[in-house]
């Protein structure tokens, strides 16, 4: 299948990007391609200009600084996979990358990507409203922080505005007694879920202080699930807890019948894996402790 | 509608050409520069029949415009094996690790990188390693003893 016709651009600098986004309506951006590509094949997106990101400095990386962990949003998963830093310190962010896509994907795909492109089936997005993430954006008017909660509006949807590129992810660096874990469930390797649930934990004592439970693909963006984490904040994450906390996450999902289930069967799915990612998480934040 | 020049260095040779913005880059390697082992399965990113090695990492070279890849290095099953049989090749052969051979380019230039990475991987490394590429005839089943072969095959020769 052949793509539409398209102007391609491969600016050196934030600005002219942003420049030409504002000079071409129509425009995409180009990151790793490997959601934009299958749907311009597909023709579910015809963009009149591509701005490819892949020449612009500075926009790749994993590092901790100023109190958050920083990934370069043309980062790929695979370099995710492979840092020592995001593999012992950030398990959440580990379980989630390991189950995007496929291994050979990984290798192209990015994670401002994944963040930006703002599929309801993504991964990354659950994984940064349970972190309390927030998202760096450049534009026209100069650089500004977006949290997580005020990013994904819609289906495809996010609050960037016109010339507004993603550049870098923030999360909050990991201290004692944090810990998380990505439970999905997929038909096979490479596909969206039929649910998924993160939940990140902050302990403080022998108790929860601190909880992010959100769902991926229960809904038309990912949804956190409020009312799952107050269960469990205050709580010894004992299975009372934990029972409550699956329970408020079924609630919070609001999934549709199709091929990958009904509705009533995706609330099931989010109910048990709240449960398995809570207690997950749980053992992570007792042994970061 | 734009058109653009590109050097890409093919299996150690460099081909120049104007490209289409859109031209795909398993066009560009398939039908600009004639070299068919790299094959079009699903068309949807998801089979890995189509897989290279771009800048010596596996990807699908169907989700790759040939314009983004000005200035790489791609390798392709024709240059694998570097004029011999690569020992990837070596193992596929001396274990059946093909039936009708279309995910087999693609299947060996993934296991080649994995095992440049990781050279001596246990079947549960060799299954995640591949997990990327279909194949519809073995049940991976000799796939996964061609890559063990493979793997002893490259500790020979490193050995001797």
């Amino acid at each position: 299948m052949i793509p539409p016709s398209f102007d391609y651009h491969a600016p050196d600098t934030l600005e002219e990007a942003s420049r030409l986004l504002l000079a071409n309506p129509e425009a995409k951006l180009l990151a790793g391609g490997h959601s934009l590509i299958p749907m311009m094949r597909f023709r579910l997106a015809e963009p009149a200009a591509l701005v490819d990101l892949r020449k612009i400095p500075g926009l790749s990386g994993i590092r901790e600084d100023g109190g958050s962990l920083r990934i370069g949003a043309m980062t790929r998963e695979s370099e995710l996979e492979k840092s020592d830093l995001v593999q012992s310190r950030y398990p959440l962010l580990a379980d989630t990358t390991r189950v995007i896509a496929d291994p050979v994907v990984r290798n192209l795909a990015t994670v401002g990507g994944n963040v930006a492109h703002a599929d309801p089936g993504n991964d990354h997005p659950a994984a940064m409203l349970a972190y309390r993430a927030s998202f760096v954006a450049a534009g026209p008017s100069g650089q500004r922080t977006i949290a997580a909660s005020d990013f994904f509006t819609g289906p495809f949807s996010t609050s960037l505005e016109e010339g507004e590129i993603l550049t870098e992810i923030r999360i909050p660096e990991a201290g004692p007694g944090s810990g998380g874990a990505y439970r999905k469930f997929e038909r096979k390797v490479g596909d969206y879920a039929v649910a998924a649930v993160a939940v990140q934990l902050q302990l403080d004592g022998g108790r929860i202080s601190g909880a992010g439970v959100a769902l991926t693909n229960v809904g038309l963006t990912a949804i956190q699930a409020g009312a799952a984490e107050a269960a469990l904040v205050g709580s010894d994450g004992g299975d009372a807890a934990l029972d409550a906390a699956a329970e408020a996450a079924a609630a919070a999902a609001d999934p549709t019948d199709d091929h990958r289930g009904s509705a009533d069967y995706k609330r099931a799915v989010v109910r048990v894996l709240t449960h398995r990612a809570a207690s997950s998480a749980l053992t992570r934040a007792r042994e970061a402790s | 509608m734009s058109s653009h020049q590109i050097s890409v260095t093919i299996n150690g040779e460099q081909h120049t050409r104007e490209v289409e913005a859109r031209l795909l880059l398993v066009h560009f390697i398939r039908e600009e520069l004639g070299l068919t082992g790299t094959h079009i399965g699903c068309d949807t990113t998801s089979c890995g029949a189509c897989t290279v090695l771009l800048n010596g990492v596996p990807a699908k070279s169907c989700t790759v415009f040939a314009v983004a890849a000005d200035g790489a290095e791609v390798t392709t099953v024709e240059g694998l094996g570097n004029g011999g049989l690569h020992p990837v090749q070596r193992g596929f052969t001396e274990k059946h690790g093909l039936q009708c051979g279309f995910c087999t380019p693609g299947m060996m230039l993934t296991s080649k990188a994995l095992l440049d990475e990781n050279p001596d991987p246990s079947e549960a490394d060799i299954r995640w390693g591949i997990s990327g590429n279909l194949c519809r005839c073995t049940g991976y089943v000799n796939i996964v003893k061609a890559v063990q072969r493979a793997s002893e095959l490259m500790k020979e020769n490193s050995d001797g």
